[in-house]
């Protein structure tokens, strides 16, 4: 008789739902000569410059741990680089942690600051990760959903009324995984002013950051009083072009940087060196390169935006990241259904809105981070597509 | 020149057959003001032409060679280089000529069907221009990159999944 290994797999694990993007990816990898703008990271390869010193650091012999919370020389350049740039000030000797991607900086932060029952509020439509993550971490997730009429910000009233008294935390993306919706210093001060007012912590995953294509960004930890209250989480994967190389960091204040920086070396030690040279490149003399790809990035935006608008569906204008979330609402069909049909009529690989949360449900998430050609080829499909479905 | 106007620009060196179009959309102008400002462009000479990148190493069928010379020569009093630039540019199998830095003046590309026709344009032509002191040949024996360009790279090499968080 075999074993029923089932009954082993912890109940909190056996509860999580596998990853509606999981499914999408099986079906689509089954399929050939798909154009996939399901992809969520960069189709540039990482700068040179960045691969040629992290060979250089293995033929140097840089193959042994690191300390745990990451080469000292790029904490420090981490914390030069918040502060020219976002003006935020940390110390790199604990107020920084390398981490092993953005993910693993979200997993242990929630593991540092949640006990059984506390909840995070989540806002919706989001990275596919968030609910799972303070599920894991033995919190309970309360999600917000954000709108299309109100370009998919965060309103704070909407936020307010989601927040109880087992309330510890809540998750911000901005730019936002899927919508590519941007908040301006406007629009978060007063969503600030909500979470002072009700003692909350901020988890604030800034890994689009740098692909932001309107107004100058700002972190939310440089806006008053929030630096004490904010976990700011960010990476190399997407402005650098390093999904692969899994490296990311976490900034913030200095005891909840040691609780993490605990579950870190009890778990994973330290982010892999070789990595950590590679982004100590990155950030001495990337900028050419991320200001290239931004610009590239906002290029096609601008043609992927026009293109949705012509097919007359209706599309927030992307402030960040390099994700669009058109309407499909106008064909009838749920985004799951569409999506399906599309990969399978026209061979175009785009993600369900629904995936991201009940208020993507709708919508569609293309990422526009592929070839011009590719992108051309694809929005002439989609656009057959949608004629064909409103026939 | 504007923001805009350098992208256009910049657009076009990368792929000089964009649709203008696509172009207006990638640099949200209208299609007429994207035109304009080619004919601009155009009409200024900051754009010269319109040429074609081809790996003729890939082309079946097709012989022929590039050598790069560099050439030391006396400079004419009152013209510099100038003068004797101009003679060597004239020559139609001269592709390029540049004013170096350095160990020698002029830089000169050449493109003929055979070595021996190159050769023969260099011993014939240019070291018997009366300026010019030395020539040393550098035949091309394999372009890696040009004009930006890594040939034999696969434009469809993309490793991702086709579906990613």
């Amino acid at each position: 008789m075999s074993l029923d290994t089932s009954r082993f797999i912890a109940e909190h694990v056996d509860a999580l739902k596998p990853s509606g993007i999981r499914r999408f990816f099986d079906l689509a990898s089954t399929m050939d000569n798909v154009i996939s703008l399901g992809v969520g990271e960069p189709d540039f390869v990482t700068p040179w410059n960045v691969i040629e010193a992290s060979y250089h650091s293995l033929e140097q012999g840089y193959t042994a741990y690191t300390a745990n919370a990451g080469l000292m020389e790029l904490r420090e350049l981490i914390s030069d680089y918040l502060k020219t740039t976002y003006s935020v000030s940390y110390r790199p000797a604990d107020q920084v942690i390398v981490t092993v991607g953005a993910s693993q900086a979200i997993d242990i932060a929630l593991r540092a600051i949640l006990n059984p029952g506390d909840e995070v509020i989540i806002v919706e439509p989001c990275f596919v990760a968030y609910a799972s993550a303070v599920s894991l971490a033995g919190g309970v997730p309360v999600s917000v959903g954000t709108k299309a009429e109100n370009g998919f910000k965060l309103q704070p009233e909407e936020l307010e009324s989601a927040v109880t008294p087992k309330t510890k935390a809540i998750i911000l993306c901005n730019p936002n995984n899927p919508t590519g919706t941007m908040l301006n210093r406007e629009e978060l001060l007063p969503i600030a002013e909500l979470i002072e007012a009700h003692d909350l912590l901020v988890l604030s995953d800034e890994i689009y950051a740098e692909l932001s294509y309107e107004a100058d960004y700002v972190s939310f930890s440089s806006l008053p009083n929030m630096q004490d209250r904010t976990i700011l989480i960010s990476g190399f994967s997407k402005s650098f072009a390093m999904t692969g190389w899994r490296l990311g960091y976490a900034a913030g204040p200095a005891e909840l940087i040691q609780a993490m920086t605990k579950i870190h070396q009890y778990t994973i030690m330290c982010a892999p060196t070789m990595a950590q040279y590679g982004a100590v490149e990155a950030l001495r003399s990337g900028a050419a390169s991320v200001e290239h790809m931004r610009k590239s990035y906002r290029q096609r935006r601008n043609f992927v935006t026009s293109a949705f608008e012509e097919m007359g569906l209706m599309t927030n204008r992307p402030g960040g990241a390099f994700y669009i979330f058109p309407s499909i609402k106008e064909t009838g069909m749920s985004s799951e259904a569409f999506a399906e049909a599309l990969l399978i009529e026209e061979k175009v690989a785009v993600v369900p809105g629904s995936v991201f949360g009940e208020s993507g449900e709708g919508y569609i998430r293309c990422s526009y981070a592929t070839s011009m050609k590719q992108l051309t080829e694809a929005m002439k499909r989609i656009k057959r597509f949608v004629e064909k479905q409103q026939a | 020149m504007d923001k805009k106007e350098i992208e256009i620009l910049e657009l076009l060196e990368k792929n000089g057959r964009m649709d203008v179009h696509m172009i207006a959309r990638m640099v949200e102008l209208s299609v007429e003001e994207v035109e304009a400002a080619i004919r601009k462009f155009e009409e200024m000479q900051i754009v010269h032409g319109y040429s074609t990148l081809i790996d003729w190493t890939e082309v079946r069928g097709y012989e022929g060679v590039t050598a790069m010379i560099d050439v030391k020569v006396t400079p004419v009093r009152g013209k510099g280089f100038d003068d004797v630039a101009e003679r060597i540019y004239r020559f139609p199998e001269v592709k390029a000529v540049y004013l170096m830095s350095g160990a020698y003046d002029l830089s000169v590309s050449v493109e003929g069907k055979t070595m021996s026709q190159v050769a023969r344009f260099v011993s014939e032509k240019l070291s018997t221009l009366d300026t010019v002191i030395s020539t040393t040949t550098h035949f091309i024996l394999k372009k890696y990159k040009h004009d930006g360009i890594i040939f034999g790279e696969d434009d469809n090499n993309d490793r991702r999944m086709p579906v990613s968080p």
